[in-house]
């Protein structure tokens, strides 16, 4: 039986850490995240979820907070936005180090300075090489479900889970959900059974220092040094996607929705244009294809849902027999291009596919990105790729540039 | 009360031959510190000279539970640890934050004013050796007037050192107390109280330290005990708010037989480049901060 209520993504999101059973929540408010944190003090304060909430004076401390708490076993939530997530930079590398199954919703906002509050995916995309998993949402449903299956991702895989999705657009947008039952989420995740924790009854030193080389421990048996244990977290990661698209689709049999794994498609398979992105970006592409197969163009779009890991293995399936490649990101990596359409270009290196790629950085500061915009932008890629470019330029969308 | 070292605590937590420097004050104030507080508890720590006490992985000379952390981040993890356990139904344990003075007075301030003021049921001790000694001794804010750091190499240190203190009893928190490990009993007692009561408590630590101060490693004991007889360092406690000077300190009250600080600073290299004015100028900080605790004492 459905329960489908209208809510928030950020109601969705707390929603779901409330589903979970999270024991300790610790956050610090910022827009668009600040009605996340007030929603969860409502279910602790109210007593309708039995956690600690520790109202930190920073986001350092939050994500410290979680990370110590998730030390001793607890299992742990935090969210936050744009500088509040830089602000964490340091404890995320911590948190990643440290193995622990922390997860955290990222309501995506740009960056400062300048100042603004409205909606790109800058601040987690500049997060991508601290060792956390990345998950993006297209829509509230999308949110709630993927909390939960974070907590099973990072319990299983031993490294944290960003949930993230777009400030506004999905954060403070009504849409209808459907609640899933208490007791088959707990069905679907069991409680936390961590496999160390710091405790009196088995003193342990953590996260000390390390020296480069292993080194022999007291029974004289060698032991990481700094680099096998950078590794494991590596290894981790690398074999991560499997355990992705099991819970997925474990999901999908328990509670009839499937969100894709790794990523989604829409109309991608028989494809000449495959238009890529992240998050509502890439949810509002699905109109655009939709424009461009009545115009006669066959076009589909690919959803990135998982950024890191990267899912390296699936794009290489599905683009298999792409004619041309339009991807729309919502951040930059100055000085270069789109960090997606970096991250892409690699994953095809070495393969036969060879479609032309042409970036696009779109929608930072909250500009808005209509399907229509996104429909001539493709057909600009496409001619100029008729002309023979195999790699335009990137293009800065719908920006004076002088 | 224990009258002699041989009442406190026989047990061990640290093992002999550990990565500190010879004649660390630190290893003596933390080695009766773990005696004082016992088995069930759980230490969180940044990166500071404690962190290289505690050895290289995969071996610690250390027998209790510990979390190490960013620099900036000792009472947030505090924090964490007591609202994890307290999630899981183990609230007997003694959670103990312990950093250094620059991990305390300067980047940690926040994350401890932060769970002091939410009350936070946990011991917070800044063990402080006046400078970034794990970094190769630069200046911090607890660094006194007229020392020599790393990064005050010629010109010497031109503030005084931060009234931390102050900034801690403006938390109102239940326990906050000053202790030296020249003085172990006296240490060792504010430990054992500390670890009765609930809440914030705050204990400050000052650990000489042979290679940033310059005075032979065999000299802490004599130093830490000078830093007292001249009222440099006091020591004391704030329960509820009530002062009390004690040990050592309080006999100087009583007495008012306090050295000149000249009798401790000209026995350390760091002071050397010290002028009269700043002598004077510290001789004159000491005198007012010490009648302030006269004061207080006298209620
Ligand atoms: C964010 C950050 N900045 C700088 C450092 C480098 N650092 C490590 S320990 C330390 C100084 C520690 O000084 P203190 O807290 O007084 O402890 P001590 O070394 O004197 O024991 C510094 C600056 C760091 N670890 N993290
Ligand atoms: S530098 Fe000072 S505080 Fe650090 S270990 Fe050596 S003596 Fe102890």
């Amino acid at each position: 039986m459905s329960n489908v209520q209208i809510m928030t993504g950020n109601q969705a999101a707390a929603l779901g850490a409330k589903l979970c059973n999270v024991e300790v929540v610790a956050a610090y408010p910022i827009t668009p995240q600040s009605q996340l944190s007030e929603i969860l003090s409502q279910y602790v304060e109210s007593g309708e979820l039995k956690a600690e909430y520790v109202r930190v004076e920073g986001e350092h401390s939050a994500l410290t907070v979680c990370i110590s708490a998730s030390t001793v076993g607890a299992r742990v939530f935090t969210a936050t936005s744009a500088n509040g997530l830089l602000y964490m930079h340091e404890q995320l590398h911590w948190a990643a180090g440290s193995r622990l199954p922390i997860v955290m919703c990222c309501v995506n906002r740009g960056v400062g300075a300048p100042w603004t509050i409205f909606n790109d995916q800058q601040d987690s995309l500049a997060q991508r090489d601290t060792g956390w998993m990345q998950i993006y949402c297209r829509n509230n449903q999308e949110i709630l479900d993927t909390v939960i299956q974070a907590y099973r991702i990072a319990e299983a895989v031993y490294c944290p889970v960003m949930v993230c999705y777009d400030g506004f657009v999905l954060s403070h947008t009504m849409m209808p959900v459907d609640i899933p039952d208490a007791a088959d989420v707990k069905a679907f995740l069991p409680p936390y059974k961590p496999h160390t924790i710091l405790s009196p009854d088995d003193p342990r030193n953590l996260n000390p220092v390390l020296f480069p080389g292993q080194r022999r421990d007291s029974e004289g048996v060698l032991r990481d040094g700094y680099m096998e244990m950078r590794y494991k977290l590596q290894a981790a990661l690398d074999k991560a996607p499997e355990t992705i698209r099991s819970a997925n689709t474990a999901f999908a049999e328990a509670f009839g929705r499937n969100h894709g794994g790794m990523l989604w498609e829409y109309h991608a398979n028989d494809a000449d244009l495959i238009i890529v992105g992240m998050g509502s970006l890439a949810s509002e592409a699905t109109a655009a294809a939709d424009i461009l197969r009545a115009e006669g163009i066959k076009a589909g779009v690919v959803g990135i849902r998982v950024y890191r890991p990267f899912p390296k293995e699936d794009v290489r399936d599905v683009f298999r027999n792409a004619k041309a490649v339009v991807i729309f990101e919502k951040s930059i990596s100055y000085g270069y291009e789109g960090g997606l359409c970096s991250d892409l270009k690699a994953a095809f290196y070495g393969t036969n596919i060879k479609a032309p790629i042409h970036g696009y950085i779109a929608g930072l500061g909250g500009r808005d990105v209509k399907a229509r915009e996104l429909v001539a932008a493709a057909k600009d890629s496409l001619a100029s790729f008729d002309r023979g470019m195999v790699e335009p330029k990137t293009t800065w969308l719908s920006t004076f540039t002088g | 009360m224990p009258e002699n070292l041989f009442k406190l605590n026989a047990k061990e937590y640290i093992l002999p031959g550990t990565r500190a420097c010879q004649g660390c004050g630190l290893s003596l104030g933390y080695r009766y510190a773990l005696k004082a507080l016992r088995e069930n508890t759980i230490v969180t720590l940044p990166a500071c000279c404690l962190c290289v006490l505690h050895g290289i992985y995969p071996t610690t000379p250390v027998m209790v539970p510990c979390l190490n952390n960013s620099f900036a981040s000792t009472a947030a993890s505090a924090s964490g640890i007591v609202a994890g356990l307290q999630a899981l139904n183990k609230t007997d344990t003694t959670v103990m934050a312990i950093a250094g003075d620059g991990g305390t007075f300067d980047m940690g301030i926040q994350a401890l004013s932060g769970a002091a003021e939410r009350g936070t049921d946990f011991i917070y001790v800044c063990y402080d050796n006046e400078g970034y000694m794990n970094t190769g001794t630069q200046r911090s804010s607890a660094t006194p007037m007229g020392a020599l750091t790393s990064t005050t190499p010629i010109l010497t240190k031109q503030q005084h050192k931060k009234d931390f203190i102050k900034i801690m009893e403006a938390h109102d928190i239940p326990y906050l107390a000053t202790t030296s490990p020249s003085y172990p009993i006296d240490l060792y007692e504010k430990f054992v109280k500390a670890k009765k009561i609930k809440g914030t408590r705050y204990i400050h630590m000052y650990v000489p330290c042979p290679p940033g101060w310059g005075y032979a490693p065999k000299d802490t004991i004599k130093t830490g005990k000078l830093a007292v007889e001249t009222g440099l360092v006091v020591l004391f406690e704030v329960e509820n708010g009530k002062f009390r000077f004690t040990g050592r300190s309080k006999t100087l009250a009583e007495r008012g037989n306090r050295l000149p600080v000249i009798n401790y600073l000209e026995k350390q290299g760091r002071f050397k480049k010290m002028n009269i004015e700043q002598l004077h100028q510290l001789q004159v900080w000491v005198d007012t901060k010490w009648q302030e605790y006269l004061k207080r004492a006298e209620g």
